[in-house]
């Protein structure tokens, strides 16, 4: 990487920034856009990458075509997917392979690929640019949408789309108590999870006294099924920094820290070189840009504790000890980071942060509904079609969300539920689809907003062993402080097991209501005090299956184990011997083209068999 | 024993022998043994003034700290939501019986440590399976055997 030279003055960055626009501007050579977060390289993007660097090289094409690695574009279920500009032509599910034929036919000849173009599951219609896809057509992707324009690790890039000049428009003409009210005009509320409102925060903070104040950038993403920070960490960290830097000016803060999930290195890699890169051109350190103002940024890593998202255990471990939560008030706000005034906000929010300064707080509050302004990322996951980070205002329907972006149910399969706001939330059924999605109208429905996590449901999934999973991991992620929580998802999850293991009592239910209740009034943080909802939702709405559990003695869904056989359908079995030679047990017999039987004493219900059928002559009841 | 003497040190020196960097001080001596053995954790104790048992505290308090050696190949079965309605615990189950060890465990021979995760962000290739770093997308009941084939090939080769 070259080196970049300190910037000293606000003029000098904007002279940085608009140098870095033209020179954008000025590229006419194609572009091959390939998207490179985690979940792209795990499905093979970077050698996808290695084959059109090579393609490319091959047809001496090195200074005509330039090859640009972006994070994550939000469309998971496409990756590795390339975007060629300046035709916006969308390539999906790209192989290595297809490297020679992308740069020879597509840049050369500007010919269309027909087999690498997305296809409409829905409708069967095939798309050729990111704007024909329905995936995208409801979004409004203002946070995540510059993911695709940049190369997360250059900083250059970052300026040449605009970036840091919010920052400008801050130190040169807003005063601290202007930004704030910026702020709170807007009406954002914190992505994390509770949806405080962002403004009223800083200024309790900057209303505080003390002379050293902090600001904490919360990227320890503990809810299972949301991966919104981390792709944003990956795919635009400067803008998450640029959000930072304008809190600290707004708040008073010289010291930061970005407590970021350990398990997630590119994030980790790409805020490290962010902040070093930040630091080379004088966006970070002591009098920055020469107007007085101090900020220095740390890493802290999470070392794999869920309640670590909680502000108070937060705090806790950036101080080197056991991430255990305390007693609010005082508030962070008031005494936080080693007794200090301390602003704590979750990774969307400061990226959402620079988008208010540019564009202004009435247009960001157009936005939304009344309550919930601006767009929220959801992570739409689980068994939906198109899997994927999708941004869009507040408000939609989770029928929108689930139907027209996401695609609907794989397989042909029913909806059953969706699960909403991690393991403090609740799952949301079909019967309230139509329900628009701010934070009041989830927690109405006994769920939550939380950090956007969106876990889709078929009618495969049962309900009281998706009680039993959040339980489990509750009861382990619990910290053990306050009894309701630490003995209350214990004793939870232990009546939700032994139900789905078919020793389930009358009276149980109303047991684990009492317990619900319990650890919910009784404990210190949102932890305990959410750690009721997935079982208290999944009894408000699904209460039947419960029952067929504890009455029948039977699953429903046919998920959980204990009370499900395995048997082969005479009817549909073609005697092909898939199911025979996949058994760990030898549970099946048969002969070639006569029908298989199971024996159920040697069967441990594995699953491989029906994974292994092609003619779903599996049955499972 | 006196590689872990040095490594430690030179990681206490980095941290400019700082009380509250104690977790980041954990995360590398981890990240150099593997682990983190006894005799490290006394030295720190030692060096810092924290009392051992504090720092016991803190080390079994983080899932990601491991008082035991871990194996020379980690398998990590991804149990978030995504991947658990997607099958993710029978994938366990497989790993499990095929490894012959339960989650947090290590073979006897040193070879594998399985481990579980909340979750791992790739929801969209689920259910998922990482070994040593790389990631394994869309894990079935019968790929586990050839994920695992790969690394116990490795081992072989080395021995030759």
């Amino acid at each position: 990487m070259r080196k970049s030279k300190k910037i000293d003055s606000i003029p000098g960055l904007e002279k940085a920034i608009q140098s870095k626009i033209s020179r954008r501007k000025a590229e006419k050579i194609p572009v091959l856009t390939v998207s490179a977060g985690t979940c792209g390289q795990a499905r093979g993007s970077l050698k996808v990458i290695d084959s059109l660097k090579a393609a490319i090289k091959k047809e001496n094409l090195t200074d005509k075509v330039k090859v640009r690695i972006t994070g994550c574009h939000g469309f998971c279920e496409a990756e590795p997917n390339i975007i060629i500009y300046p035709h916006d032509i969308f390539y999906q599910k790209v192989d290595p392979k297809n490297g020679k034929d992308i740069v020879t036919q597509t840049v050369l000849g500007n010919k269309i690929i027909d087999s690498l173009l997305y296809v409409d599951p829905v409708s069967g219609e095939k798309a050729v640019q990111e704007s024909d896809i329905s995936f995208y057509k409801k979004q409004k992707r203002i946070v995540l949408g510059d993911n695709a324009l940049i190369d997360p690790t250059e900083i250059n890039d970052y300026l040449s789309i605009g970036g840091y000049s919010s920052l400008v428009k801050v130190l040169s003409n807003l005063s601290p108590e202007e930004v704030i009210a910026e702020v709170k005009q807007s009406g954002l509320r914190g992505r994390g999870g509770a949806g405080f409102p962002t403004g009223s925060k800083w200024e309790l903070a900057r209303k505080s006294k003390g002379d050293l104040k902090y600001i904490i950038c919360n990227a320890d993403e503990g809810d299972p099924g949301a991966y919104m920070d981390r792709s944003l960490l990956e795919g635009n960290p400067h803008r998450v920094l640029e959000g930072m830097l304008i809190g600290a000016y707004a708040i008073g803060a010289r010291e930061g820290y970005v407590y970021v999930r350990d398990e997630y290195p590119l994030a980790v890699k790409h805020i490290t070189l962010a902040i070093a890169q930040a630091k080379e051109l004088g966006l970070l350190g002591e009098n920055i840009l020469g107007t007085g103002f101090d900020f220095k940024l740390h890493i802290a890593k999470g070392a794999g504790a869920f309640v670590c998202g909680e502000e108070t255990a937060m705090i806790a471990s950036i101080e080197g000890r056991v991430g255990e939560p305390r007693q609010r008030p005082p508030f962070p706000a008031v005494r936080g980071l080693w007794g200090k005034p301390t602003t704590i906000n979750n990774v969307e929010t400061w990226g959402t942060v620079p988008l208010i300064i540019d564009r202004g707080a009435e247009w960001y509050s157009q936005i939304g509904t009344d309550g919930s302004k601006g767009t929220k990322i959801f992570s739409l996951v689980g068994k939906i079609n198109n899997t994927g980070l999708v941004e869009v205002p507040m408000g939609l329907t989770l029928r929108e969300i689930i139907f027209d972006i996401g695609g609907g149910i794989p397989g042909g399969r029913e909806f059953k539920a969706v699960q909403t706001g991690g393991p403090s939330g609740g799952c949301i059924p079909k019967e309230l689809l139509d329900l628009p999605i701010d934070y009041e109208s989830l927690t109405k429905a006994g769920s939550i907003m939380g950090s956007g996590g969106m876990i889709v449901m078929d009618e495969k999934t049962c309900m009281v062993d998706v009680a039993k999973y959040f339980l489990n991991f509750l009861r382990d992620e619990s910290c053990g402080k306050c009894v309701s929580c630490r003995e209350g998802t214990q004793r939870m999850w232990e009546i939700v097991k032994d139900i789905t293991e078919g020793k389930g009592k009358p009276g149980d239910i109303q047991v684990l209501e009492e317990v619900a209740w319990a650890c919910k009034d009784a404990s210190l943080c949102g932890l305990g005090q959410t750690a009721a909802n997935p079982v208290l939702s999944t009894l408000r709405y699904f209460r039947e299956e419960y029952e067929a559990h504890i009455k029948e003695k039977r699953c429903p869904a046919g998920v959980c184990t204990e009370l499900i056989r395995y048997s082969i359908s005479p009817e549909k079995c073609t005697g092909c011997l898939a199911c025979l030679k996949v058994c760990p047990q030898e549970a099946i017999s048969g002969e070639l083209k006569k029908v298989h039987v199971i024996d159920p004493e040697k069967c441990i219900k594995c699953g491989a068999c029906f994974e292994a059928c092609k003619f779903d002559a599996i049955i499972i009841e | 024993m006196e590689a872990v003497n040095t490594k430690v040190k030179s990681i206490l020196t980095k941290h400019n022998m700082e009380k509250k960097d104690l977790i980041p001080i954990l995360q590398d001596i981890q990240a150099e043994c593997n682990y983190l053995p006894r005799q490290a954790l006394q030295i720190v104790s030692k060096s810092l003034e924290i009392p051992l048992i504090d720092i016991v505290g803190v080390a079994t308090f983080y899932r990601a700290f491991s008082l035991k050696p871990r194996g020379k190949h980690v398998v990590t079965v991804c149990l978030g939501t995504a991947c658990h309605v997607r099958g993710g615990p029978k994938i366990l189950d497989e790993f499990q019986r095929k490894l012959d060890l339960k989650p947090g465990e290590t073979s006897p021979d040193g070879q594998f440590t399985l481990e579980t995760v909340a979750c791992l962000g790739c929801c969209a290739i689920g259910p998922v399976v990482v070994v040593d770093g790389d990631y394994h997308a869309q894990t079935t009941i019968r790929k586990a055997g050839a994920i695992l084939k790969k690394y116990k090939k490795e081992k072989k080769n080395e021995k030759v």
